[in-house]
């Protein structure tokens, strides 16, 4: 029972984390229907910032994440949207798709080839530590992650559900043309979904990275595990993908404890697959939002 | 006219192939080998995506069935055709089976399902140790025999590749200028008016990727002689994915787009003399660029290109 | 009495609560062009697709020439004559228009395997070049048929449908859309094919105009029953048929 506690919360713990990725792609697929094949490579990039400015330009570790955090957002945000998403209109399909399958091999070599191809240790925001409930040990560093991405994804919702930009960005997403006569900025609220991508990228990067060490392909796994969390929570649900993220993260936990450990990563691609043919809207999506 | 001129391009190419690793060193030919190899797996995926329409992002766990079927086999000392043959018809199938959900969804849901199954072929290729080796993967594959002529040697295997390379263009070609390939078009561009006109679109669409599929086996039976030694790593997601990077730079639903795409992935950056680090980055932004400019890849670019004096000339006569 | 070539029985289907089709039974006979009509949301396009096997009805059957056709899949429908045109254009934009045409009826000679050892054109050039010049898009011949006219795109549509030589042919809205002139052309080329080829034809229209001077029978539909059935004179005064346009 104990280990149980242990291997759900440390679950959920890194579920969150994959939550936050698969938020921000299903928020840049309903903005402006565009998958995003370099959303694990989003996750891996800001880590790399943070270390440019710590290492290379010799900040104090808060100044190099805020450094890490603001480059993000110009990058991965408003770059991303105004050079890559932008040119191909509204309607990109393959086209775009390939342009940021592209985008990651960039992003990748460029770290790669610029910072280095070997994993380093990324400072740890959260003290290590543990403590003991029970017969349980719980790790500080998984009790606060859970809390910090919780939170995020819960003042994100707060923020669509509450505010006048929240509704209106929604509003855009679900119909531009009526959005537009209704006189709200479709463009603007586009671009506001972006720059909340690439924050929730970074948030899960400074979190995710102390874990598992920076490397240039960390995002291959993680793009993956965001796909599948959205697509399995539904994709056109910010909450269907925080479920997703928690899920897919527990059930790896599980299943690599009291399971097979060498299969652990099947579990998730078959649930996947799973609900692509069986139930497309997603676990918890609306049959009528299904998008092909 | 133009199926002429197209004869004698491909003819003046083939020829340029023969020659080409004359007086070369062994890596020029193993280089040659490689672009053969993965040029045959792209039409396979062009035919999959560019003529019928569907996407696949699970190519290379394809060439992974083939490599792995020809290693088993011909390590047991079987030849090399046989090794193929399994490879080939073992793809064939699953390619059907992946096929199935291709009847349910399309564009990015397809795409997912592609590219999961493909993780999961990784997955059992590494688990597996007892078939595929593991980790440690499979080494010391001996290369085929043709009656007496042994095509060990780099060169000698190098005209054994670019003879199946020819022999599946040739096949692929019969295939799509069949009523066939009219067909698969059509399921393309309206696959329910397509059924309405009498198209079984059901067993076109799931052949569409066994044939496909097929094709990267094929690749897989050259690979595993070429390199001697294979392992998961060599199948996984990111090849699919580069894979599919150089059917659409190619020219998709082109013939030849294929051969060009994979042309450019891989003999190019050797003719640059760029260490390959830069050319990815180089090739990455090349390939943004151009989906901006020009989704119809290289050859709907050179259409694009060669279309226009046409016109201007046309405006002159007027 | 003959027996019809297209028999519609109790056909029903409903989408959640709304029921688009309730009930419809009606014969068509041989060389008949009967006309559909009624207002938009009158369940004539669902009543279309349950006959041609694109959608399945609740219940009821359909029967072509005696042969219940209910549930049959449209593929095998085209295989036993019938051949349809859409609502919207459908025609394959990245084909030539010759190549839309010969794959209209490709599917219809050998196997699926056998096709693949035909020749490109699968013995079709000269009775495409036909239909091409019957519909008089000669000049577009060679054309990409999404690099052509909206109204040549219309008659492409309708070549494609006869191709194959149906027996029984099913029209959604060709007049939509396309040019007075042109809409002329389309009507003497429907009425010139059926005397010829003696088929039959079942047509959903909006243009008044169009589908009176067309057909010789007309049904009209309306919240997904038939509310009147004869000839044009009979239904253009039918009482119903008036309220049910004007009143909603």
């Amino acid at each position: 029972m104990a280990q149980f506690l242990q291997v759900l919360l440390s679950g959920l713990a890194t579920g969150s984390i994959y939550a936050l990725a698969a938020v921000g792609f299903s928020l840049v697929w309903q903005a402006a229907q565009a998958v995003n094949f370099a959303q694990g490579e989003f996750v891996m990039l800001p880590a790399f910032l943070v270390l440019i400015g710590e290492h290379w330009l010799h900040w104090p570790l808060w100044a190099a994440l805020l450094f890490g955090f603001a480059l993000s957002i110009l990058l991965l945000g408003l770059a991303f949207k105004r050079l890559i998403v932008q040119p191909f209109g509204p309607d990109g399909g393959l086209p775009l798709v390939i342009a940021t399958m592209a985008l990651s091999i960039l992003l990748k070599e460029a770290v790669k080839t610029f910072y280095g191809a070997e994993a380093e240790p990324f400072p740890s925001l959260i003290p290590n530590g543990d403590f003991h409930i029970g017969g349980a040990v719980i790790s500080v560093r998984d009790v606060l992650n859970l809390a910090a991405a919780l939170a995020v994804v819960m003042l994100l919702t707060l923020f669509l559900d509450r505010t006048k930009t929240g509704r209106q960005m929604q509003a855009a997403a679900q119909n531009p043309g009526v959005a537009e006569i209704l006189g709200i900025d479709v463009a603007r609220m586009t671009l506001y979904a972006f720059l909340l991508n690439a924050a929730l990228a970074a948030v899960a990067s400074f979190l995710i990275t102390p874990v598992y060490l920076a490397k240039f392909s960390n995002g291959e796994s993680l793009g993956l595990v965001a796909f599948i969390a959205a697509i399995i929570g539904g994709f056109n649900r910010i909450r269907g993908a925080l479920v997703g993220g928690l899920l897919i993260g527990v059930l790896d936990n599980l299943t690599a404890t009291y399971v097979t450990l060498s299969y652990r990563a099947a579990l998730p691609l078959v649930l996947l697959i799973a609900v692509i043919l069986w139930r497309p809207q997603g676990l918890l999506g609306d049959a009528e939002a299904r998008i092909v | 006219m133009r199926a002429h001129r197209e004869a004698i391009a491909v003819a003046v190419v083939v020829a340029a192939l023969i020659v080409a690793p004359l007086g070369q060193g062994n890596y020029i030919a193993y280089l040659l080998c490689s672009w053969l190899m993965l040029a045959i797996a792209a039409m396979g995926l062009n035919l999959t995506l560019g003529y019928a329409g569907r996407i696949s992002l699970a190519q290379a766990s394809f060439i992974g069935i083939g490599a792995y079927a020809t290693s088993i086999v011909t390590l047991a000392h079987y030849p090399w055709v046989l090794g193929m043959a399994v490879g080939v018809v073992l793809c064939f199938l699953v390619g059907l089976l992946l096929g199935f959900p291709a009847l349910r969804v399309r564009g990015h849901y397809l795409a997912f399902v592609t590219l999961a199954f493909n993780s999961l072929f990784f997955l059992v290729a590494r688990n597996e140790d007892w078939l595929t080796g593991g980790t440690y993967g499979l080494s010391g594959m001996p290369r085929p025999r043709i009656g007496p002529v042994s095509t060990s040697g780099q060169l000698a295997f190098y005209y054994f590749t670019l003879a199946v390379a020819l022999l599946a263009a040739l096949v692929l070609r019969l295939i799509v200028r069949s009523p066939w390939g009219r067909a698969f078009k059509a399921l393309r561009e309206n696959e329910v008016r397509a059924e309405s006109l009498g198209l079984d679109v059901r067993r076109l669409t799931l052949l569409a990727f066994a044939i496909g599929s097929a094709y990267g086996g094929l690749a897989g039976a050259i690979e595993a002689p070429l390199v001697q030694y294979i392992d998961p790593g060599s199948f996984d997601v990111v090849q699919s994915l580069s894979l599919l990077l150089m059917v659409v730079v190619g020219g998709l639903g082109e013939f030849w787009g294929p051969v060009l795409g994979s042309a450019v992935a891989v003999l190019l950056p050797e003719a640059l003399r760029v260490t390959a680090a830069y050319y990815l980055m180089l090739y990455a932004i090349a390939v943004i660029l151009l989906m901006t400019r020009c989704p119809g890849g290289l050859i709907g670019l050179a259409r694009r290109i060669a279309a226009r004096p046409a016109r201007r000339r046309g405006a002159a006569v007027s | 009495m003959t027996s019809p070539h297209l028999s519609v029985r109790g056909v029903f289907k409903r989408f959640g609560p709304v029921v688009a089709v309730h009930d419809v039974s009606f014969d068509v006979a041989h060389g008949e062009i009967l006309g559909l009509i009624g207002p938009n949301g009158s369940g004539k396009s669902t009543l279309f697709n349950c006959i041609l096997g694109q959608t399945a009805p609740d219940a009821g059957s359909v029967e072509v020439d005696g042969r219940r056709v209910t549930g049959r899949r449209a593929c095998d429908l085209s295989l036993l004559g019938v051949g349809r045109t859409f609502q919207q254009l459908a025609v394959f934009p990245g084909l030539s228009v010759l190549d839309n045409i010969i794959f209209a009826a490709q599917e219809h000679r050998g196997g699926m395997l056998g096709r693949l050892f035909m020749r490109p054109d699968a013995g079709l050039t000269e009775e495409a070049d036909r239909m091409i010049e019957f519909f008089r898009l000669g000049a577009v011949r060679n054309k990409l048929a999404g690099d052509i006219s909206y109204g040549q795109r219309k008659l492409v549509d309708a070549a494609m449908a006869f191709m194959a030589g149906p027996k029984l042919v099913l029209l959604d809205e060709p007049a939509g859309g396309v040019n007075p002139t042109m809409l002329a052309e389309l009507r003497e080329r429907l009425q010139t094919y059926n005397r010829e080829h003696g088929t039959t034809f079942v047509v959903i229209e909006h243009n008044m105009d169009f589908v009176m001077s067309l057909c010789g029978r007309i049904m009209a539909l309306a919240e997904g029953r038939i509310i009147a059935d004869g000839t044009p004179d009979e239904v253009r005064a039918d009482r119903t048929v008036i309220d049910s346009y004007l009143g909603g």
